[in-house]
C-alpha cells in the first residue's frame, strides 16, 4: 500500500480521481475551474478601485481560494509524505530532446536550469518564468478558463467553445515548443 | 466550516497534480512533444468519465448537496476569444510548464520560483482586466 501510494500514480488512476474531483466540486454546488482565482485575486488587492472588470463581490468566490489553499497544502503532503524522492519518469525520447537545449536528465519534479534561485537571478531565467506566467494569466482570462475550466469540466459537458480553446491551447504549445524554444534555448 | 470541504479537495487536487506527474514542467514539454501516453491519458481519462457524468446528472436531473439541480451553462459562442486567448494559454504553459492550478501545487511542494511564475499570472489576469475592452471577443 506504501509502495503504491508513494510511486508515481497511473494516468489512469489520476484521470478518475481529477474527475471526480469535478464531480465533488459540482455536487458542492460550484463548479472546477482554477483559472478564475487570478481575477479574485486581483479584486482582493483592490484592483476592483481601478479597473471595472475586477469590481465584483470577491467574497462570493472564497470557496476557490481555499481550494487553492488546500492545493498548496496538497502539494506540501505529496512532497513530506508521499514521496519517494525519484526523478520524474519522463521518456528517454523527451530526456535526450531536451538534453540537445541544455536541459539535464531530471534530477527531481522540476529542471534545475530553470527552477532554482540561482536561475531565477539570471535575466534569461527570470523572464522565461515572468512571460511564462504573464501568458498563462492573460490566455486563461482572454479564453474564459484553463486547462481544468476549459479541458476538463467544459469538454465534460461538450461545450464547443472548451473545445476551441483547447485546440487553442495546443496550437500554442505546439508553437512554443518547436518554434520558439529553439530560439530561446 | 462551510468551506473545509472545499480545502479536502483542493488538498486531493494538489496530491494528485504531485503524484501524476502532471504538475513537472519535463510532463508538459513530453506532451507538446508527443513523445509519452501520461498526460493524454490523464486528461483522456477524465473526460471521458466526464461525459459520462454529466450525461447521466442530466438525464436523471441529479442535485447537489443543498437539494439544487445541478446546472450546466452553455458558454459564449463568442469564438475568436476561445482561439486567440486559448493560443496565449497555450504558449505560456509550454514555457513555465504549468497552468495555474499546478503552479500553486509546485509552491507547496518547495518549488519556490513558482511564486514568481504564479505572480505573473495574476499580473497577466490584471492586463486582461485593463485592456479587455479593446481585445477582439
Amino acid at each position: 500500500m506504501i509502495e503504491f501510494i508513494t510511486q508515481p500514480w497511473s494516468w489512469w488512476f489520476s484521470g478518475i480521481i481529477i474527475s471526480a474531483i469535478m464531480f465533488t466540486m459540482l455536487y458542492f454546488g460550484q463548479s472546477f475551474g482554477f483559472s478564475s482565482n487570478l481575477r479574485t485575486i486581483c479584486s482582493i488587492a483592490g484592483a476592483g478601485k481601478m479597473v471595472k472588470f475586477f469590481d465584483f463581490n470577491w467574497r462570493s468566490q472564497l470557496w476557490n481560494i481555499v481550494f487553492l489553499i488546500g492545493a498548496i497544502i496538497g502539494g506540501f503532503i505529496a512532497n513530506q509524505f508521499l514521496s519517494n524522492d525519484e526523478p520524474v519518469k519522463i521518456s528517454k525520447a523527451t530526456i535526450e530532446t531536451l538534453s540537445q537545449y541544455g536541459f539535464e536528465a531530471p534530477k527531481g519534479a522540476q529542471p534545475d536550469e530553470l527552477f532554482t534561485w540561482e536561475a531565477v537571478f539570471t535575466l534569461k531565467g527570470f523572464l522565461v518564468l515572468a512571460i511564462g506566467g504573464l501568458l498563462v494569466g492573460f490566455g486563461a482570462r482572454y479564453a474564459g478558463g484553463c486547462t481544468s475550466g476549459h479541458a476538463i469540466s467544459g469538454l465534460s459537458d461538450l461545450q464547443i467553445p472548451s473545445l476551441v480553446a483547447v485546440i487553442g491551447f495546443f496550437l500554442g504549445g505546439l508553437i512554443m515548443t518547436y518554434f520558439i524554444f529553439p530560439l530561446i534555448f | 466550516m462551510k468551506f473545509l470541504k472545499f480545502l479536502i479537495v483542493g488538498v486531493i487536487f494538489g496530491i494528485v497534480m504531485a503524484k501524476s506527474e502532471a504538475f513537472s514542467w519535463y510532463r508538459i514539454q513530453e506532451m507538446f512533444r508527443f513523445q509519452s501516453f501520461h498526460m493524454y491519458g490523464i486528461i483522456g481519462t477524465a473526460v471521458v468519465l466526464g461525459v459520462l457524468g454529466v450525461a447521466l446528472i442530466k438525464k436523471y436531473k441529479i442535485r447537489d448537496f443543498a437539494g439544487n439541480t445541478i446546472l450546466f451553462h452553455p458558454k459564449d459562442k463568442a469564438y475568436p476569444r476561445y482561439i486567440i486567448g486559448g493560443t496565449l494559454f497555450g504558449l505560456g504553459w509550454a514555457l513555465s510548464g504549468a497552468c495555474p492550478g499546478p503552479m500553486v501545487v509546485n509552491i507547496g511542494y518547495g518549488y519556490l520560483p513558482f511564486i514568481i511564475v504564479f505572480l505573473f499570472a495574476a499580473l497577466g489576469t490584471f492586463l486582461y482586466g485593463i485592456i479587455k475592452d479593446k481585445l477582439p471577443h
